[in-house]
């Protein structure tokens, strides 16, 4: 993974003394609030329902075990003892004390972590597929891109101060795993005709209230000229974008208002006058951002093996998670290894301090001392040899993170929602848990296949509902808890937004519409490997709108 | 009057004198005036007896700036709000791509401590800070000692962490 130089360290220590100098100031009542509240936003500092929030950054969802045991120590010291992994791929902390996030990043920097820039209208952190380095389907590793980026965009003087959050992710790979079309930029890395190694760039996805699958702008742009290319890009959207209402300041209405054609014709006379200055990227310095990304050093010998092979017959609870949880490695003899952090009874994401020290332990035991966070709220271990994934195994169900449910209905993104956070409408959380209980069965789980479960307490969209297979709104209707449900979404290869199912229903019939849309497909499904989106995509809305509305209609008003 | 710093920090002078559009202009005295007054009276004021410096909406295009407002001693830009940042691709567009060599001059209620270091870094080289900016914190904010290399090139200094990781 990528190391700290010098310059890196000494540009995060400088932020966390500005930081503290900021923090006292406002103490001191000397420094206003509303300029405070955006200085710590861009310090990853929130202030929700109940407390502060902080959001720290994991770039690209890599994290070493000494990381995890650093973040494990915050939940314990400053916390109450546990963390939140997001969609993100980032961690929060719903606890802080305003006064003590000054030496909670004095912490982190002591391990090459900070929170720049995890919130405010700036270019957040930099998401790519939790797979990369290892996935079967990958061109090239996408994180020495990510790594450059974030550099380019950590405390870049013209962008601090945008009309709105920017947020980049990469793929490099046949499945997109990092939702790249709902993304501000999103960044394909491929290979043209002659070899060579360059980019797809797609602008104006997003989430929240409006969202919108992106459009490519290019699709060819020379491996040097990524981030002139994102630095055109950030300029026109900083001049052009709308300041004057909130929910119209994302590039995607700029994209939407302006017209994708005007759009990168304004992009492209912006580029051409910088390509070929400083941000040319030069062979070397992609060399050396790619000399932290080699993969490790593998033993040929574990390839012969015979003991995973009898666990996996004599034990069937293993045997279940094996095909649940795990995912074939490049490498023969290595697996991947998927750590559910859906398990019943906590919150989607919820991570304790003491599973943080454990699964920083597992990782230097069984994966190179590295796990990967992924945009779907679980945790990975990339690299664990096959003989390992037995005792790994024992010891994450003693954590009680080895819920066979990866891809199942049970893995649900969910957003902290009613819990915590200021803006919501309604609980998620609790919603997630009476899924959890009316789809216990894993059998009936596994019967029902690969579906995404998505759910967000408001509008802003941060569980990602329009993108689920299925996906919950939280809404208000006259202070009272409310779903509305989407089909359809998706943000794979094909992205697409959900369509509504039509009105939305009470709390209490939540699970039941769930369930009812659950028993539709498995009627309606062509075999066994019609996956339910397939499945919608075949047959269409039709059918579940006159199985959901007979139950649901008892508890709509209007 | 506010207070006038140049880019490392030191007080200067304020020769200026800011003109409301429906000021009469005085016979010899240096002054600033919106880009409408400009546009509407060049003539007069290109004759003026004293410097003549233009302040620009952050709305307005600097690329479209004719050659002879590229010529005025100085630019104001507005940093009107916290939270918007359309004047720094402004100065980064008048410095990189216009190759505006005079004065740029940050005026708004943005011109704090907090914001000083990134302007400079995109061109401004004075800030007429806000009324109740403490001296001392603007002062160290603009300190080039206090400030690690940046991972960006900018204005304020010739390398950054890509040129000296390349030796
Ligand atoms: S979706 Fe709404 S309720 Fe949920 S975390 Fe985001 S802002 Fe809060």
């Amino acid at each position: 993974m990528y190391r700290y130089d010098q310059f890196d360290q000494a540009l995060v220590n400088a932020r966390v003394a500005q930081f503290r100098d900021q923090t006292a100031r406002y103490l001191a009542g000397t420094l206003p609030a509303d300029e405070f509240r955006h200085l710590r936003l861009r310090n990853g500092l929130y202030v929700q329902r109940f407390a502060p929030m902080l959001r720290i950054a994991i770039p690209y969802g890599t994290l070493s075990a000494k990381q995890l045991r650093m973040l494990a120590h915050i939940a314990r010291k400053y916390d109450k003892g546990y963390g939140h992994f997001t969609t993100r791929q980032n961690i929060q902390f719903n606890w802080p004390k305003i006064e003590d996030v000054p030496d909670i990043l004095a912490d982190l920097a002591t391990v090459e972590m900070h929170a720049i820039q995890t919130s405010g209208n700036c270019i957040r952190n930099v998401t790519a597929d939790h797979l990369a380095g290892v996935a079967r389907d990958e061109l090239v590793d996408p994180r020495p891109y990510c790594e450059l980026t974030r550099q380019w965009a950590t405390e870049h003087p013209e962008f601090n101060w945008l009309p709105r959050k920017f947020k980049f992710a990469f793929s490099s790979s046949t499945t997109d795993r990092s939702a790249t079309q709902v993304h501000d930029i999103g960044v394909h890395i491929i290979k043209n005709a002659a070899g060579e190694i360059g980019y797809e760039m797609v602008v104006g996805g997003g989430l929240g209230r409006t969202p919108v699958i992106g459009q490519v702008i290019r699709e060819w742009l020379p491996e040097e000229d990524l981030l002139s290319y994102s630095e055109a890009i950030l300029r026109v959207y900083n001049l052009l974008g709308r300041r004057d209402n909130i929910y119209k300041a994302r590039i995607k209405i700029t994209v939407k208002e302006t017209g994708l054609a005007k759009f990168k014709e304004m992009v492209e006379a912006e580029w051409a006058t910088i390509k070929d200055g400083p941000l040319k990227l030069k062979r070397a310095d992609i060399a050396r951002f790619q000399s932290f990304f080699t993969s490790f050093d593998y033993e040929a010998s574990t390839a012969s093996d015979t003991s995973y092979a009898e666990h996996l017959a004599k034990d069937s609870a293993f045997a279940a998670w094996a095909k649940r949880n795990l995912k074939a490695h490049r490498q023969p003899g290595y697996a991947i290894a998927f750590l559910s952090l859906k398990a019943r009874g906590i919150a989607p994401g919820d991570v304790t301090h003491q599973q943080m020290d454990a699964i920083a332990d597992l990782a230097d035991r069984y994966s190179f001392g590295e796990l990967r966070a992924t945009h779907n709220q679980n945790l990975v271990f990339t690299d664990v040899r096959q003989a390992d994934l037995y005792p790994l195994w024992q010891a994450l169900v003693k954590l009680d993170l080895a819920t066979p449910n990866i891809g199942l209905l049970t893995d649900v993104i969910c957003c902290p929602g009613l819990d915590f956070c200021s803006l919501s409408n309604a609980s998620s959380i609790a919603v997630a848990e009476e899924i959890f209980d009316r789809f216990e069965s894993l059998d009936y789980q596994h019967d029902i296949g690969e579906i995404k479960l998505n759910m967000s307490g408001c509008m802003n969209g941060c569980g990602h509902h329009s993108v689920g297979h299925i996906g919950i709104l939280g809404v208000d209707k006259k202070g009272e808890e409310w779903y509305q449900i989407t089909l359809g979404g998706s943000s794979e290869n094909k992205a697409s937004l959900g369509d509504r199912t039509g009105p939305s229903v009470g709390r209490e019939h939540i699970a039941d519409a769930i369930q009812t849309i659950v028993h539709t497909y498995l009627e309606l499904r062509a075999n066994e490997d019609e996956s339910f989106l397939a499945c919608y995509q075949r047959v269409g809305m039709p059918p579940f709108k006159a199985a959901l509305y007979p139950v649901a209609a008892a508890g709509e008003a209007a | 009057m506010s207070l006038l710093l140049d880019a490392l920090g030191q007080p200067i002078r304020d020769l200026y004198l800011a003109l409301a559009d429906d000021a009469e202009l005085p016979p010899v005295a240096a002054v600033i005036v919106s880009l409408s007054r400009w546009q509407a009276q060049a003539d007069v004021l290109a004759v003026h007896a004293g410097a003549v410096a233009v302040q620009l909406p952050n709305t307005s295009d600097v690329l479209v700036l004719d050659a002879a407002l590229l010529a005025r001693p100085m630019l104001v830009l507005d940093f009107p709000g916290f939270a918007d940042g359309r004047a720094y691709s402004q100065a980064r567009r008048l410095r990189d791509r216009a190759g505006y060599p005079g004065r740029l001059r940050a005026t708004g209620a943005a011109v704090v401590a907090d914001q000083l270091a990134m302007m400079a870094r995109c061109g401004i080289s004075e800030f007429a800070l806000r009324e109740d900016q403490p001296l001392a914190i603007c002062q160290a904010a603009l300190s080039l000692e206090a400030r690690p290399l940046p991972y960006q090139a900018a204005q304020d200094r010739s390398a950054a962490v890509f040129d000296a990781r390349r030796g």
